[in-house]
């Protein structure tokens, strides 16, 4: 289908951006890989899509004070190719290839990714398990919003309606830092039936700060409180079977919760794998 | 809901339109400019038959508006035949029947030559993962991989 009329205009900074998103109804337009499919479907009814690609120094990975930012409009494709991203968040890194196909990633932004919030999509998941934060700009001024408060429901998030994502941020890996990726999808680039996004901390032979954030189960990014505790007390089994309290995954078309549920712990043991090798 | 007055190269030449915010880049290039060789399958960026190179990149037409390409370069299928950068491609799937129908080849032949584009000669399982994106409901792909790996290894022996 084709979009219903909307009126366009290109912000030359996030100010300009702001004042645009002034007017009721408007929208950000990043890498569109998203919302275009739902203005194409008529799933969506902007009255304005304000265009921020072209504001500048938002394309940025940069590494400060112990972590690494990167900047709303870095192309997941930018991303990926990027050697100071993959040392300094792995699990970052590990999570892209799993993103869309190449052509999706040559244009859909991290930025984007992270406000739109789908909760089957891979990076909420990952900056929940990293305890990574998201600077927002608003009509009010700069915020921060750590993960754990960013993701409020089905595709709501901190930003609310007038607010721009300009950066997100996660604690650089250090050679203590452990994390695992898995999904599980029906065709290669499709959104995950059910995903896991892992991050922990290695401690000797023990694992401390287990950090695990399922995708594709809730209304957003989930972390399974029980099983991380587990897992932190080197009981993979017991992890999987906590899984029964700490997820209540709800039917959707790809499957029932109970499948999903199943397919949880298939990840989770998987992960827990990854999780105990040190990287290379 | 106006219409917006924008410049943009396409294949080379300056063009310069008027067109309406919720015009895509692939119906822009269809429909005005009469570039029909990138193709409308299904409109949300699954089936992969509108891809074109933005910019140098390969990027879905129906998830770009035309509007958004004010000042950049587009290169649709029409420009790459002609340049002849692709013709062993082209070659390739002709003599391994890696097309039937052709409505997937224009935008499969734009995907695959980006990922020859890089060095070495790539897996089969990496050449299906980087063209997972483009549907093609006649070959199977089988015939496509083959045509794919045959250019790559082709191309390898040519400059070793």
């Amino acid at each position: 289908m084709k979009p219903a009329p909307f009126d366009y205009a290109r912000a030359r900074s996030v100010e300009h951006a702001l004042e645009l998103l002034g007017r009721e109804g408007a929208r950000v337009l990043a890498g569109g890989q998203s919302l275009i499919a739902t203005l194409n479907m008529r799933l969506s009814h902007p009255s304005l899509l304000v265009d921020i690609n072209e504001v500048a120094g938002l394309d940025r990975i940069a590494r400060r004070n112990g972590h690494i930012e990167i900047g709303a409009l870095v192309r997941h494709a930018q991303a990926e190719r990027s050697a100071e991203l993959g040392q300094a968040a792995p699990l970052v890194a590990r999570a892209l290839p799993h993103i869309g196909h190449p052509a999706i990633r040559n244009r859909g932004t991290v930025g984007g990714s992270i406000a739109f919030a789908d909760p089957a999509a891979e990076l909420p998941a990952c900056l929940l398990a990293l305890q990574g934060e998201v600077d927002i700009a608003g009509p009010a001024g700069k915020r921060t919003v750590k993960a754990d408060d960013f993701f409020h429901g089905l595709f709501e998030t901190a930003l609310g309606a007038c607010g721009v994502l300009t950066a997100i941020r996660v604690p650089a890996a250090t050679s203590a830092t452990r994390v695992g990726f898995a999904e599980l999808a029906r065709r290669h680039g499709d959104y995950a039936m059910v995903g896991l996004a892992a991050a922990a901390r290695a401690n000797g032979k023990n694992l401390t700060d287990v950090r695990l954030a399922f995708f594709g189960v809730g209304a957003t990014p989930v972390r399974a409180r029980n099983a991380e505790a587990a897992l932190a007390a080197g009981d993979v089994e017991a992890a999987v079977n906590a899984l029964g309290h700490d997820l209540d995954p709800p039917d959707d078309v790809q499957a029932t919760g109970a499948v999903k549920k199943h397919l949880a712990g298939v990840l989770l043991r998987r992960v827990a794998r990854q999780l105990n090798e040190a990287p290379q | 809901m106006s219409a917006h007055e924008i410049t943009l190269t396409v294949n080379g030449e300056e063009v310069r339109e008027a067109v309406d915010a919720r015009t895509t880049l692939v119906d822009f290039l269809r429909e005005t400019l009469g570039l029909t060789g990138s193709h409308v399958g299904c409109e949300h960026g699954v089936c992969g038959a509108c891809s074109v190179r933005l910019d140098g990149v390969v990027v879905r037409g129906c998830l770009t508006l035309a509007v958004q390409c004010e000042g950049h370069t587009v290169e649709t299928i029409e420009g790459a035949s002609d340049s002849g950068a692709l013709a062993d491609l082209q070659e390739e799937f002709r003599t391994r029947n890696a097309l039937q129908c052709g409505y997937c080849t224009p935008a499969m032949l734009l995907t695959a030559a980006e990922l020859l584009a890089g060095s070495g000669v790539p897996s089969r399982a990496a050449i299906r993962e980087h063209l997972s994106g483009n549907y093609c409901r006649c070959t199977g792909y089988h015939a496509i991989v083959d045509a794919v790996e045959a250019v790559a290894r082709a191309r390898a022996g040519a400059t070793s």
